[in-house]
């Protein structure tokens, strides 16, 4: 849920990055902090288990800019994506304003991402939310890889509602920028409509 | 949620009243969904925002378990550690977090908490309501915000 204080003159919005299990979604979120300006964002708080899998979510804070004498405050977060962690992945949906769905493209990877994206729709219908009234982006990642699936097949299996669909290579930082950009437009654009 | 100035120095000055009557640290007020919505006390390089995320999936991961044993939520949680410890207090959706030291005691913070909470449950409330109004008067801020001025944030300075 947005949050706008007046004293403080913020905006504060949260982010969330779904998807199955080692699809790269916390990588999205490395990128994101290794090349913004200390200033820009806060901590990159990461709660993994030893063998560095997310085991609760990460979370970091990304301040874009003034708007109307308003700052904009995206708060990110990634969901473990290991399908046992289904509780504590639900929780991290609370309260969302836009969600982006990370897409494994390899052939393997397929029934994992539409498990995953049909496990999404579900958690969000819990908290009364319709992925297709919510800011939404589909970001197929890994395109760099040789075992993938054609970007129009994974279109056309994994698109809800006509969201933007990215390709990206979250590792190199390829397409993440331009995620993050597509959902943060869309969220703004709601606010608008409020 | 929106939170007008009026109301926010409200909150602020009932957060500095629990912080000096607990002898307390540092106290936080914290959206359920992670967002932190005031500060009181001893900040000093303390990273807030993480904090406060940090709370609120402190809160939902344990309400979560209250759920499977029947529970409805647990509406405290203390972390006692060997010089700070932490108490949270839930108050519909928000979250009262008190850091304390030894110039302090649990049993203090609880209590001081508890008081206040039955007064920021009823601030909440009037914030609720405002809220509402503001979203079907469309007084928010970004409301006929233009598209060039949503490109302006993405655009390199």
């Amino acid at each position: 849920m947005t949050f706008i204080n007046y004293a403080s003159r913020e905006i504060n919005c949260k982010i969330v990055y779904y998807g199955p299990g080692l699809c790269g979604k916390t990588t999205n979120l490395q990128f994101i902090y290794d090349s913004t300006a200390a200033q820009a964002r806060g901590k990159l708080i990461s709660l993994a288990t030893e063998a560095d899998r997310t085991l609760f979510f990460d979370f970091m804070p990304l301040e874009l800019g003034t708007v109307r004498g308003f700052k904009t405050r995206f708060h990110l977060y990634t969901v473990p994506g290991q399908v046992f962690y289904e509780a504590s992945r639900k929780l991290i949906l609370k309260g969302v304003d836009g969600v982006v769905f990370v897409a494994d493209s390899q052939e393997e990877r397929m029934d994992a991402n539409i498990e995953s994206l049909y496990n999404l729709e579900e958690n969000l219908r819990t908290y009364g939310y319709e992925l297709m009234k919510l800011p939404y982006v589909l970001q197929l990642n890994k395109r760099d890889l040789p075992n993938v699936i054609p970007t129009d097949e994974l279109t056309t299996e994994l698109q809800r509602k006509g969201e933007p669909v990215i390709e990206a290579v979250a590792s190199t930082g390829a397409g993440v920028f331009d995620t993050l950009k597509a959902v943060a437009k869309q969220v703004l654009t709601e606010l608008r409509k409020a | 949620m929106v939170i007008l100035e009026s109301r926010f120095h409200h909150i602020k000055a009932l957060l500095a009243r629990l912080r000096l009557d607990s002898s307390a640290r540092l106290v936080v007020l914290v959206d359920k969904d992670g967002q932190q919505i005031a500060v009181h006390g001893e900040l000093g390089d303390l990273d807030t925002t993480s904090l406060a995320s940090l709370a609120a999936g402190n809160v939902a991961a344990t309400g979560g378990m209250a759920r499977l044993i029947g529970e409805n939520e647990f509406p405290t949680l203390s972390h006692e550690g060997e010089k700070e410890s932490i108490h949270i207090c839930v108050i519909g959706r928000v979250l009262l977090l008190v850091v304390f030291d030894d110039r302090s005691s649990l049993g203090l913070v609880k209590l001081r908490s508890k008081q206040l909470s039955h007064e920021l449950a009823r601030v909440f409330a009037e914030i609720e309501k405002e809220s509402a109004a503001a979203r079907a008067n469309s007084s928010l801020p970004f409301n006929g915000i233009t598209d060039e001025e949503i490109d302006s944030l993405f655009s390199p300075a």
